[in-house]
């Protein structure tokens, strides 16, 4: 990724995926250089995932994010989860499973007019914490919820 | 990869919710292949981009950990019948595909 | 004395359905109303959905997936395999003339012709064979993609399978009928053990569903099926989950499209006559 931007950077267009990207106009040139956070989605912790991906790990719990999930996922490679944030002024939400060896799953960077809502399955390796964590007002707000991962009877 | 994405868009008084799923592998890179023993190497979407007449509204970034063939969903405001919603997506290995549609 | 022996006979109507005298519609309101009292808070139509009609937990979990079913991908995968033309220039399409008003429903049928149950997905092979291509493999990929469109515009359609005066038809409902009902494999169970009997209990984590309106969402998107996929490719046909269901309780599995699962499949889809057809629908 580094060597792309840097070939941006530049002003060459590179042979490399981003630089095709870019050229057919699929990517914006601001979004290909948002590199995709690296060091956040191979951390190992969700303090250490927070520190990477939003700059600080430290999150106030608010009963303003709502975090819907199953209380037993029927399937853990395809738990479905709604994260809709109550908090004005929310920028991002990230998803993070804190038992999963890497617990970053997703952050989602929302637009000026885009509501503090998403939804999307995740995977996870083991009965875990599902933590929610909203950027608003340049605060980090969180809400989590057990999600617990089983192994059925049918197979099949 | 054409046509991996679909898209499905709604506006209710002036809020348009998006759904999207994607035909994608979403390959963590640390599964093994049961008959050879090797890893299946890692392909899977790092980003999804959601443009909205041109603007864009919501940029997803993504690890393996999303699940196989991904849905996502978000809602965003000042949105009319007849907009165009566009979603495109770029993953680790540089391979990428969009669409467009119109928001009912 | 008459309303006792009317109860007692409901009864043992209900709890032996093994009473050689019943035909297929004895069969399938016995069937019926057997679920009806075990499950009463579930609407007959409901139990199309299977475990969701009776696990609140799980079918808020399926609610979600509804929202967009990873099966709408292999639905547009079955109509372009649908009207892709053969080498002869025909193709899928030419066959099955009434596929925009919903075929699944028929399905299967017994061929008076040929003396054979016909199912659906063995109507597309013979359809491929007959115009010189090669059939589909039987439990998944391309047949279940063609087959999972031809549902999905079937759905809404009520399940409408016949077992006509021949008497080779009725051999073969009676076939599949033994079979479900019948003990089998290392752990000695029935189909009708954990769908009939047992439905509505766990079995470890899982709940059992109820073989009343078993059939209508085939082919199935499985989430387990998926995992095991590199692409994601959950879905699979009856016949796939009959042979995994076979290897649960340690009994060999028949080869799909089989003269066994046909004639269960006649059976099992029977007792679905009037439900709605849903598929494909997505199962854990």
């Amino acid at each position: 990724m580094m060597n792309q931007r840097r070939t941006l950077l530049k002003g060459t267009l590179a042979a490399g995926a981003a630089g095709i990207a870019a050229s057919v106009g699929l990517l914006t040139p601001k979004a290909v250089l948002a590199a995709w956070p690296k060091a956040a989605f191979e951390s190992k912790s969700v303090d250490a995932a927070l520190s990477a991906a939003l700059g600080s790990s430290s999150t106030s719990e608010s009963g303003k994010i709502k975090l819907k999930a199953p209380d037993i996922a029927e399937n853990g490679a395809v738990v479905p989860i709604t994260v809709t944030s109550g908090i004005s002024g929310t920028e991002s939400i990230s998803v993070l499973v804190a038992k999963n060896n890497q617990p970053l799953a997703a952050n989602f960077k929302l637009g000026g007019d885009t509501e503090g809502y998403v939804s999307t399955r995740i995977k996870m390796g083991k009965t875990s914490d599902v933590v929610a964590v909203v950027k608003a007002g340049g605060k980090l707000f969180s809400t989590k919820k057990q999600v617990k991962v089983t192994i059925g009877g049918c197979g099949g | 990869m054409a046509k991996s994405i679909k898209i499905r868009a709604k506006v209710k008084k002036g809020v348009a919710t998006v759904k999207c799923l994607i035909n994608h592998p979403m390959e963590t890179g640390l599964r093994k292949d049961k008959k050879t023993g090797k890893k299946i190497p890692a392909k899977f979407i790092q980003e999804v981009n959601a443009e909205h007449n041109g603007k864009n509204v919501m940029t997803a970034q993504w690890s393996g950990a999303i699940s196989k063939n991904p849905f996502v969903a978000f809602k965003f405001k000042g949105a009319n019948s007849g907009d165009t919603i566009k979603i495109s997506w770029v993953d680790n290995k540089g391979d990428s595909d969009s669409a467009e549609a119109k928001i009912k | 004395m008459k309303k006792i022996i009317t109860a007692l006979s409901a009864v043992l109507i209900a709890t032996t359905p093994m009473v050689s005298q019943a035909t297929p519609d004895d069969d399938l309101k016995a069937f019926r109303d057997y679920f009806v009292k075990k499950f009463p808070n579930v609407p007959m139509h409901d139990f199309i959905n299977g475990v969701y009609a009776i696990d609140p937990a799980s079918r808020e979990q399926w609610e979600a997936f509804e929202e967009f079913p990873s099966y709408e991908i292999f639905v547009d995968k079955g109509e372009e395999e649908f009207h892709k033309k053969f080498a002869n220039g025909k193709s899928l399409a030419d066959c099955f003339p009434n596929y925009k008003k919903g075929i699944r429903q028929n399905y299967p049928y017994f061929d008076s012709n040929t003396g054979k149950v016909v199912t659906l997905e063995g109507a597309i092979n013979k359809c491929r064979t007959d115009n010189g291509e090669k059939p589909y493999k039987w439990k998944k990929g391309k047949i279940t993609y063609v087959s999972g469109y031809l549902a999905y515009l079937s759905r809404g359609h009520k399940i409408n399978v016949k077992v006509p005066d021949d008497e080779r038809a009725m051999a073969a409902y009676t076939r599949g009928k033994k079979h479900f009902y019948a003990k089998r494999g290392q752990l000695n169970m029935a189909c009708a053990d954990c769908h009939y009997y047992y439905a509505g209990s766990k079995i470890r984590a899982d709940i059992l569903s109820p073989a009343l309106g078993h059939v209508t969402g085939f082919p199935v998107y499985r989430n387990k099926w998926a995992g095991k996929s590199k692409t994601g490719d959950g879905m699979g046909t009856l016949h796939r989950r009959y042979g995994g269901c076979n290897k649960q309780v340690r009994a060999k599995p028949f080869k799909a499209q089989s003269d066994e699962y046909r004639a269960l499949e006649y059976f099992h889809t029977y007792m679905s006559n009037g439900l709605e057809v849903n598929g494909p629908s997505q199962r854990k």
